[in-house]
């Protein structure tokens, strides 16, 4: 079996892979952002001491926790059009999971970071005449966030990786760029290879630049 | 939506006709006969990878511990690096139609094996990283204090360091194992029969897809349960009187 990459130009990165690589990056920033502040809520939820707001937390937390990302997309594609009452494609639904299950990753991440805070600087804030909310968002979270700024990109660049997951729905992400590419060129073998090293170069150099940042994260302290 | 048909799992797979008793006889399966099956597939999947993992990843995670073993440490964070930044679909469909294509005799390999391998050095890379965390939380003086007593290298890590390095990771190692059975679902995609593709291909046929998925779901978070219940226990068993194990960090899915 010879392998035979003089099928790939700019032709086919643009009609195949750039759409595929825009789906995956876009779906990553936006679950990001959403699953750090619902994750959030939910950890300041658990953290509240008022048991009507720690408990359904904790089950929704350990409820998305222990079931697959891949039937949580499954769920998430089925009961959404249900809920919202018309359909909806495969990339919305898509967006709306990976918020939702992020958020209880992101959230077991907040807690740890907001529980690793001394509980002196509570107090202090407290004795400064603050507000909860006061003391939330001007002492604690941002020292927690800075605290467990690393865990967050890594659990960052992991998710990168799981929307390749959608591939379960059919939405169009990278994987199914290179896959579509392969198939119409018939070509799949070199396309899953160049699958797999554009989403090593893009992994591995994430997760060295948040090597480094947890280096100079660390020297400040 | 809300009114449910659990009768669906009573249906013959071929005829569709409500057996009685819910079980088939003979070759006549109903969904019920079919989902224990399905639940056997992603059980044995996940524990044949499990095995997999902790062998590779605990030879890969000591000799990246090794003193004096330059390369030996960098094969290792080159293993650890490849398998930990590639998507585990992707890798999935390399061991499926990359490799075989490519290595002749590995073409007939039946899927079930090559999807073992593929989420078994998956998972390996990670528990590499937790057994190299384990080992190197250990003070340098246990090290030294098997030195000192004349072990060689293979005998200090195997009556010093090891048991006390596998006892600190027993719970990253708990929550890798639970990961294995939830990645394990991940198969479906080169149509392994098992949990997560019986759900989309019975959803789909019974036109019950809530109460199929339910199903699915509750095995999941029993499989998850069972596990978790069992190193538990191991790590009951395992306990060293006034040792305090310190958990090192996990993350991921």
């Amino acid at each position: 079996m010879n392998l035979d990459f003089s099928i790939v130009n700019w032709n086919l990165i643009q009609g195949f892979i750039l759409k595929g690589l825009w789906f995956s990056i876009i779906l990553t920033v936006i679950a990001t952002a959403g699953g750090v502040f619902f994750g959030t809520l939910l950890a300041l939820m658990r953290l509240s001491g008022k048991k009507w707001l720690d408990t359904p937390a904790a089950i929704y937390v350990n409820g998305m926790r222990s079931i697959p990302l891949v039937m949580v997309i499954l769920w998430f594609f089925l009961l959404v059009p249900f809920i919202i009452g018309r359909p909806l494609g495969a990339e919305y639904s898509a967006v709306i999971t990976f918020i939702a299950f992020e958020a209880a990753y992101f959230s077991e991440i907040m807690r740890a970071g907001i529980q690793s805070i001394p509980r002196g600087q509570v107090f202090a804030g407290q004795a400064m005449g603050m507000t909860y909310k006061q003391n939330m968002t001007l002492v604690i979270l941002p020292q927690a966030f800075r605290n467990m700024l690393p865990v967050l990109l890594t659990q960052t660049i992991i998710l990168f990786q799981d929307t390749s997951l959608v591939y379960a729905i059919g939405a169009y992400d990278l994987l199914k760029g290179f896959e579509t590419a392969g198939k119409n060129f018939g070509r799949p073998i070199e396309m899953y290879l160049l699958a797999a090293l554009l989403y090593f170069i893009i992994c591995f150099s994430l997760s060295y630049m948040v090597k480094r940042l947890h280096r100079k994260i660390a020297i400040i302290r | 939506m809300l009114n449910m048909d659990w009768a669906v799992f009573c249906k013959d797979t071929i005829t569709g006709d409500v057996m009685s008793g819910c079980l088939g006889q003979g070759r006549d399966i109903t969904y019920l006969n079919w989902i224990f099956t399905a639940w056997g597939w992603t059980v044995s999947v996940s524990l044949t990878a499990l095995v997999i993992a902790l062998v590779v990843g605990s030879v890969i995670g000591v000799i990246r511990t090794l003193p004096d073993s330059p390369w030996l440490v960098r094969l290792g964070n080159t293993w650890v690096e490849m398998f930990r930044n590639i998507p585990l679909l992707v890798q999935i469909f390399l061991w499926y139609h990359v490799v075989p294509a490519l290595i002749p005799p590995m073409r007939d390999m039946p899927s079930f094996a090559l999807v073992v391998i593929a989420l078994g050095l998956f998972t390996s890379a990670r528990i590499a990283e937790q057994v190299r965390a384990g080992v190197q939380a250990l003070p340098k003086g246990q090290r030294y204090a098997g030195m000192a007593l004349g072990f060689t290298t293979p005998q200090y890590y195997r009556y010093v360091i090891l048991p006390m390095a596998y006892r600190i990771i027993i719970p990253p190692l708990t929550s890798e194992s639970m990961n294995i059975f939830k990645n394990s679902s991940v198969a479906f995609a080169v149509s392994i029969p098992e949990l997560t593709q019986y759900a989309m291909q019975v959803g789909e046929e019974t036109s019950r897809p809530v109460e199929v998925y339910l199903a699915v779901t509750v095995l999941y978070i029993i499989s998850a349960l069972v596990i978790n219940r069992i190193m538990a226990f191991i790590e009951k068993r395992s306990r060293v009187p006034g040792f305090v194990a310190s958990g090192t960090g996990a993350g991921g899915h």
